[in-house]
């Protein structure tokens, strides 16, 4: 087999790679892309989990430890055949979240926490390096075996200028492919093609080994099983830790590889692709491992002693001069080796520039102050160099190693690695109660623990730590030998790795969830995640705050491209009704246009963009809850507003009884006016009319005295009238002058009866008193109160009507109250007129005839009541009867006093 | 306001497309189960054991592994969720 014959082949095939990754990008661009994208495309993709470590390694496992290499195949084909469980949920998950990567999963579901996404991409960057060396070693080993058989021809150059030009090879690949734009789902149509294709060569030239072994070299299975059974391999060990521990790991790794996330998850163009996937990725698996015994057991049986069983595959076909074939199995290995360093540095530069660079350009524009600009080249070029970096930092550790042994366990230690987002990403899936704190803790504490116990380890005793550390463990405690915690000794060491760092991991991610009370972005993430089945979920996120369209719109196009960016705005202004490009900022809006966003920069970058724009830092679920407080306040507000009306209402009812009470005083006092004028006027009217008369001269002298007598009496009357209203109207306003003065009772009643003794001298009243029962000191404004006694005695020789008048003075004494009694013998006062007597102008008889106005009992209550007491008249008493209640000391307030 | 109560009998087809369900969440550990079977056969330190024999009998548990997801997958579908329930 010339050795430049098999460069030209393998310089074609890159060519075809190539062409394929192009035709399909330029498809999927056109929009053509259904039928390339068909569940068998997807389930091909899935291959890269068959790395060259699988293609070579396999059958040297095989070689060496019979069939335990099937535990890495049996783990993925039981998560696949479950994929109800697990598989359904991750992808209907990363759908409804766009999530871009691993990283971006842990994420987006702790709170969008940029911290876990650090920790997430730094575990699997430094799982991946060792991985990524292990396939440029194979690849170089592949060409360093057609090298051999070549005298002439082209100088092999050493191997590791090989490992380098396919390392720069495959960056440029990936480059090109991977990073031509940025996809809102972070799909690469181009490169999943490609690595389809790649599958299907590996399947097709391993298989082709496996059947030229199995039917012509041998002689069919049966041969086979015979072969088997002869060879040194017919008996195997099964260590049953091992067994179980690796079909445990390889399952775990299926979910959390970052490249199987890759192509499981994010290139998933239908959820329905995984019901074949289902089936036929285990399928997949199943033929990549039928014939790897068979090829084993052949190469150990023809081969030379000694030769290197991981490259069985090639040297087998060489041996027998199969050069076509196996120049097939070189394309298949060499196809193995690419595309899971292709995919690989795809999910690993999506996560680090999402995850690492983009949070750092945020912080660092922030602090600027102003916009970065141009952030989609920004992204672009940090994928690209993330790229670079991958590589460069596979190949350093292939140079550093030396390709060593060491590197076939790299596999499984990578594995183990990547196993600790496990529980992370399980309890995102399964449990709302998983917070970021328990996350971060059982993340760092399984990463830290796989650092020390398995992955510096493998660089040898001695390499990084030092062999003092291994025996002793570190400062002498010996409970921390790295391959030996807790002195618990003679464990396998990956499984003792395995178990520690899980076992830590898991036990510090619940405890520090249950622990912990989480963020409301958690648990907002939390619901979407856990119940990513339900149709509908929490409400929307984002409050209206402060973002104006045209600030979204540049920012979008920064990061989504100018026209993809106008035409999605535009499309939503559309739908909002609304004209030209510019939508309303709706919740809805925001909520949208982060997730686009996400799809491409990482969905902490994007929520963290459009905070800075939508105003404010202030994560918008604490806005909700704001909004929930406004809703509160508005309800005490229409509280207080009904208080306010009830009090209206109390004060309108008031109102109106005021308005009543005023219209009645209103009333009357017109009643009174008028009252009066006419009390005025009859007076009046008789002085004018006998002055008239006296101004006639002819007027006998006797009759003028009369007249001018009638004049002057009337003017007297008028006059007392006035004196009464004057009076009254100045007790009734309060502003009455009391001047105080003790007199004895007795004395008080001696002079009221001397003044009343005018009032109708001619009848004679018998008076019965009892002078004992007067001999009472009373003060009081003493006038007032005798006012008081002379009126009610007036009435009372005014309007008794007994033929014998009997007035009958009776004192009492109750506490601080006197109680003067008035009683005549006359016929008294009927009911119905028992309360009016005391109203003005009030007269129960002609008025002629009493010669009063009517005011005497009205001025009586007035002075009474300014006096601290009472006048009332008492029924039943065989006459009139009147009570005049005062107390016995009068007490006046500040503003009374004279 | 209590939830839409379940309704308790359904649909035939409603029950068989649930117990599918269920079948595709068993037969990962079923499937579980019967790879970790070999370690009681000849528990590890008592004599070789036969790779043809083990490898026989793993590859056939494969083969009837993707043949029951084969089976599986098709029916499991998605009946859109009757109202008041979730996703089972």
């Amino acid at each position: 087999m010339p050795f430049n014959l098999l460069i030209l082949a393998c310089l074609a095939y890159v060519a075809f790679l190539f062409a394929v990754a192009f035709l399909a990008d330029r498809r999927a661009e056109a929009g053509t892309l259904p039928w390339l994208r068909s569940p068998m495309v997807y389930t091909l993709s899935l291959s890269v989990y068959c790395t060259a470590w699988t293609f070579y390694g396999a059958v040297g496992y095989a070689a060496r430890s019979g069939l335990e290499f099937l535990t890495i195949y049996l783990g993925p084909t039981l998560v696949f055949v479950g994929w109800w469980v697990i598989l359904r949920k991750l992808v209907r998950i990363a759908k409804a979240q766009r999530i871009t990567s691993i990283a971006d999963l842990i994420s987006s579901r702790y709170g969008k926490s940029s911290l876990l996404g650090v920790v997430v991409t730094a575990i699997c960057v430094t799982g991946a390096t060792p991985y990524i060396a292990l396939q440029l070693q194979s690849v170089a080993l592949s060409f360093s075996v057609f090298a051999s058989d070549t005298p002439d021809g082209w100088h092999l150059p050493d191997r590791d200028t090989t490992a380098l030009w396919v390392a720069a090879g495959l960056a440029l690949f990936t480059v090109l492919f991977g990073t031509r734009n940025l996809d809102a789902n972070e799909q690469h149509h181009g490169v999943v093609m490609a690595i389809a294709v790649e599958a299907a060569v590996k399947l097709v030239a391993l298989v082709a080994v496996g059947v030229f072994v199995v039917w012509i070299v041998a002689d069919g299975p049966a041969d086979i099983v015979t072969r088997i059974d002869n060879s040194p391999i017919a008996g195997w060990q099964m260590v049953p830790g091992r067994w179980a521990g690796l079909i445990f790991l390889s399952a775990a790794a299926i979910l959390t590889l970052p490249r199987m996330f890759q192509v499981l998850v994010v290139e998933n163009a239908d959820e329905r692709h995984l019901t074949t996937a289902s089936w036929a990725f285990p399928l997949y698996l199943a033929a990549m491992s039928l014939f790897v015994v068979p090829i084993a057991v052949v190469g150990l049986d023809i081969l030379p002693e000694g030769s290197n069983p991981d490259l069985f595959v090639l040297t087998l076909p060489l041996a027998l001069d199969q050069g076509g074939l196996a120049m097939l199995a070189f394309l298949g290995g060499f196809s193995s080796a690419t595309s899971m360093v292709i995919v690989a540095a795809i999910a690993l530069a999506t996560m680090v520039s999402n995850h690492v660079v983009m949070p750092l350009i945020l912080a660092f524009g922030e602090r600027k102050g102003k916009e970065p600009g141009d952030l989609r080249r920004v992204v672009l070029l940090a994928r690209r160099l993330s790229i670079a970096g991958v590589m460069a930092l596979g190949y350093g550790y292939y140079t550093l190693t030396g390709g060593s042994g060491a590197l076939a366990a790299t596999g499984l230690i990578a594995f183990v690695g990547v196993a600790q987002i496990l529980p992370a990403m399980l309890g995102a899936m399964f449990w709302r109660g998983a917070t970021r704190t328990g996350a971060l803790l059982g993340l760092c504490a399984g990463y830290g623990l796989w650092l020390y116990t398995l992955y510096l380890p493998s660089f040898g005793q001695g390499g990084v730590i030092p062999v003092q550390v291994f025996v002793e463990g570190p400062w002498g405690i010996g409970w921390l030998r790295p391959e030996a915690l807790f002195g618990i000794d003679g464990m396998d060491p990956l499984l003792h790795a395995m178990f520690w760092s899980l076992a830590m991991n898991t036990l510090l991610f619940g405890l520090g969830s249950l622990l912990t009370f989480p963020s409301p972005m958690e648990r907002l993430q939390g619901a979407r995640f856990v119940q990513a089945f339900d149709q509908s979920g929490p409400a929307s996120s984002w409050a209206r705050g402060q973002a104006e369209a045209e600030d979204l719109l540049v920012m979008a196009q920064r990061i989504m491209g100018e026209d993809v960016a106008l035409a999605y705005f535009q499309t939503h202004a559309r739908v909002q009704g609304k004209d030209g490009y510019l939508p309303d900022i709706t919740p809805d809006f925001m909520n949208d246009l982060e997730r686009r966003l996400s799809g491409s920069i990482g969905a902490a970058a994007a929520h963290a963009m459009i905070a800075q724009i939508a105003g404010g830092a202030a994560v918008s679920v604490e806005d909700l809850m704001a909004v929930a407080n406004e809703t509160a306040q508005m309800m005490e507000y229409s509280a207080r507003l009904e208080a306010q009306q009830d009090e209206l209402t109390r004060t309108a009812r008031q109102l109106r009884e005021a308005n009543e009470k005023l219209t009645q005083l209103s009333v009357q006092k017109d009643a009174f006016l008028s009252q009066i004028s006419h009390e005025l006027r009859t007076p009046m009217t008789s002085i004018r009319a006998f002055s008239e008369i006296m101004m006639d001269d002819d007027v006998p002298p006797d009759l003028n005295a009369r007249y001018a007598r009638i004049i002057h009496d009337e003017a007297i009357r008028l006059t007392r009238l006035l004196d009464d209203l004057l009076d009254l109207s100045v007790l009734e306003s309060g502003t009455v002058q009391l001047s105080l003065r003790s007199a004895s009772l007795h004395d008080m009643l001696d002079r009221a009866l001397h003044a009343a003794g005018s009032t109708r001298p001619e009848r004679a009243f018998t008076i019965q008193r009892d002078p004992q029962s007067e001999q009472i000191t009373v003060t009081s404004d003493i006038d007032r109160l005798t006012q008081v006694f002379i009126n009610v005695i007036s009435n009372s020789r005014k309007y008794c009507d007994a033929g014998a008048p009997v007035l009958r003075i009776a004192v009492r004494r109750k506490g601080a109250q006197i109680r003067v009694d008035f009683i005549d013998n006359g016929s008294g006062i009927a009911k119905g007129s028992q309360a009016l007597i005391f109203e003005k102008f009030a007269r129960l008889t002609d008025s002629a005839q009493a010669g009063g106005a009517g005011l005497g009992l009205a001025i009586c209550r007035e002075i009474m009541q300014n006096l601290d007491g009472d006048i009332s008249y008492v029924p039943g008493q065989g006459g009139a009867a009147f009570r005049v209640a005062f107390p016995m000391v009068l007490v006046l307030p500040e503003n009374r006093r004279t | 306001m209590k939830p839409p109560r379940q309704p308790l009998f359904v649909a035939p087809r409603i029950y068989r497309s649930r117990r599918l369900r269920d079948a595709a969440r068993i037969l990962p550990v079923l499937g579980g189960f019967l790879v970790l079977v070999p370690i009681l056969w000849d528990p590890a330190g008592d004599g070789a054991r036969s790779t043809a024999r083990d490898g026989i009998y793993l590859f056939v548990l494969w083969g009837a592994l993707i043949l029951a997801a084969r089976l599986l997958a098709p029916r499991l579908g998605e009946d859109p969720p009757a109202p008041g329930q979730t996703e089972d």
